[in-house]
């Protein structure tokens, strides 16, 4: 039995689950990440002989569990740990451990391990990093490179967010309603906030888009415990939709391509499928928020064969809703590129005209504005938008799409 | 005679799996399909999107439910396809089942991939 890969599939899917209740167990993260390894090298010895348990998180909490006590004893005094024969057959105990460790455990157990990697000391940044670790069990180096960091610094990050942890007493009971609604929310932020770290990345084949990955699977898991909350259906949703479109989202030179021009027939069907799906499913308990909100947009996006048959009115009235739920300068701009489809530049400018003074430091303001005034051919006016852009860009693809901008505003002239 | 074949795996893996992971079971998995479409055994063919797409509507009390039916002791015992609209038109479907059939569930769950095989 040479394949394996079921294995590491089945480690990976329960690490949330065994993570999160052995730290429960032990209340030390290091320790219980400790306990979960040791009881993965397990599994994979016994495992390919015995077959798969029937709970794969259970038997992995219990052998974790087991073994760590048994390194705490064995300091003190030296015990045999039992051999892998005895540990393969444990079915009765399992069936036991199952019923304690139901679906109710499991499920706030990994939202409290969710929830400790959001804790309101640490910054955001350490909050992503901790969570990558803890949650998902990417490797430092995996983690380093995605974030585009070294190894060391990406360590002392984790090591420092650990520390903060354990030093600020984070409370191991159960929450109750109203903070388990508390904390969903920022979960909920964290999860797309490493969605977005993916998102960013230029190019779809490094460890950084990975993470967008990472980020579904983590929408998945919290949606298995929460089938009934539109929000995370639609930041599920909303998820899906964006990355249906990696394939199409740049150009070999890893320059991104602007929605309107992207190859539609590269765009992932599947995940598109699921989003609108659960979109259709959030819908009906008429709570909208922002993730379902900006969902529809996607989902919007999504199903129009051609730039030309998108919905713009219903794009434009889905960003009036997500102004008026949670309004900012950046929702505004981005309803101004609805509404330049709708009725024209000329009115998308006069909208953003106020906006001007808060997001004078803004990449896409300025980019958008040149756009805008290139189309009603204010070339001056555009290549002096398209210089400030170019000025605030993150990355040289920014830039590189800015230049191409001023390039045909050249052969304009 | 005809069979529905019902396929069974944990979810919480199956959807771990990497992009190229997938591919390769679905390479594996396309021979076989391939072999009994040639013989002329293999109809239509579905995958579904996971149960957190699925939404349930319990025949007791009309009532809907997000996510799916696991309720263990009632078995499968068939299964529609339907082509509709939105969830709504699929649950005013399964309404109008549950009114000509007493007890138990019906889960709608978006299809991911149907084959029509036996072409």
């Amino acid at each position: 039995m040479g394949d394996l890969a079921w294995i590491d599939a089945a480690l990976v899917s329960a690490r949330p689950q065994a993570v999160a209740a052995l730290l429960r167990y032990f209340r030390d993260l290091d320790l219980a990440e400790e306990a979960f390894q040791d009881a993965c090298l397990r599994a994979l010895k016994n495992w390919p002989t015995n077959g798969p348990p029937r709970d794969a998180a259970a038997w992995l909490i219990m052998v974790g569990r087991n073994a760590a006590i048994d390194v705490t004893r064995r300091r003190a005094k030296q015990t045999a740990l039992p051999d892998e024969g005895t540990l393969s057959d444990l079915s009765d105990v399992e069936e036991a451990v199952v019923q304690r460790l139901d679906e109710a455990d499991y499920r706030d157990d990994v939202l409290r391990l969710l929830f400790i990697c959001c804790h309101p000391d640490l910054p955001a940044t350490q909050q992503v990093a901790l969570a990558l670790r803890i949650v998902s069990g990417l490797s430092v180096q995996q983690i380093a490179r995605a974030f585009l960091v070294g190894e060391s610094a990406m360590e002392q990050r984790i090591t420092r967010a650990k520390a903060k942890v354990a030093g600020a007493g984070v409370p191991f009971e159960a929450p109750g309603a109203a903070e388990r609604a508390e904390r969903l929310a920022s979960v909920m932020a964290m999860v797309y906030l490493v969605f977005n770290e993916g998102y960013s990345a230029a190019d779809p084949a490094s460890d950084r888009a990975s993470l967008c990955d990472e980020a579904i699977r983590l929408g998945r898991l919290l949606l298995r415990m929460y089938p009934s909350e539109p929000e995370l259906m639609g930041l599920l949703a909303l998820m899906l939709l964006q990355h249906s479109r990696l394939a199409a989202r740049f150009d070999a030179e890893g320059n991104p391509i602007l929605l309107d021009d992207q190859d539609r027939t590269l765009w992932k069907r599947a995940p598109i499928q699921e989003g609108l799906a659960l979109i259709d499913k959030a819908m009906r308990s008429r709570k909208p928020g922002p993730y379902q909100i900006q969902a529809a947009i996607a989902g919007l996006h999504a199903v129009a064969d051609t730039p030309a048959e998108t919905d713009w009115a219903e794009i434009d009235g889905l960003y009036a809703a997500l102004e008026q739920h949670s309004p900012s300068p950046v929702v505004t701009l981005n309803r101004a590129v609805a509404v330049s489809k709708l009725r024209g530049p000329e009115a998308a400018l006069a909208m953003i005209a106020p906006l001007a003074e808060r997001l004078d430091k803004y990449f896409y303001f300025h980019g958008m504005r040149g756009a805008m005034l290139k189309e009603l051919g204010r070339t001056k006016e555009a290549r002096e938008a398209f210089n400030q852009a170019i000025a605030l860009a993150n990355t040289p693809a920014e830039a590189a799409h800015i230049r191409q901008h001023l390039d045909s505003l050249a052969q304009i002239k | 005679m005809k069979y529905a074949l019902l396929c069974y795996n944990d979810e919480a893996a199956v959807f771990s799996w990497t992009k190229e992971e997938d591919e390769a079971v679905m390479a594996r998995l396309n021979i076989v399909h391939e072999k009994w479409e040639k013989a002329g055994k293999l109809k239509p063919s579905i995958r579904l999107l996971p149960t957190s797409a699925a939404t349930t509507l319990r025949k007791k009390d009309n009532e809907v439910l997000d996510g799916p039916y696991a309720e263990t002791k009632e078995q499968l015992l068939g299964f529609y396809i339907i082509d509709v609209d939105s969830l709504e038109e699929g649950l005013e479907f399964a309404r109008e089942l549950t009114a000509a059939n007493p007890g138990g569930a019906y889960e709608l769950r978006p299809i991911m991939i149907y084959n029509e095989g036996a072409r």
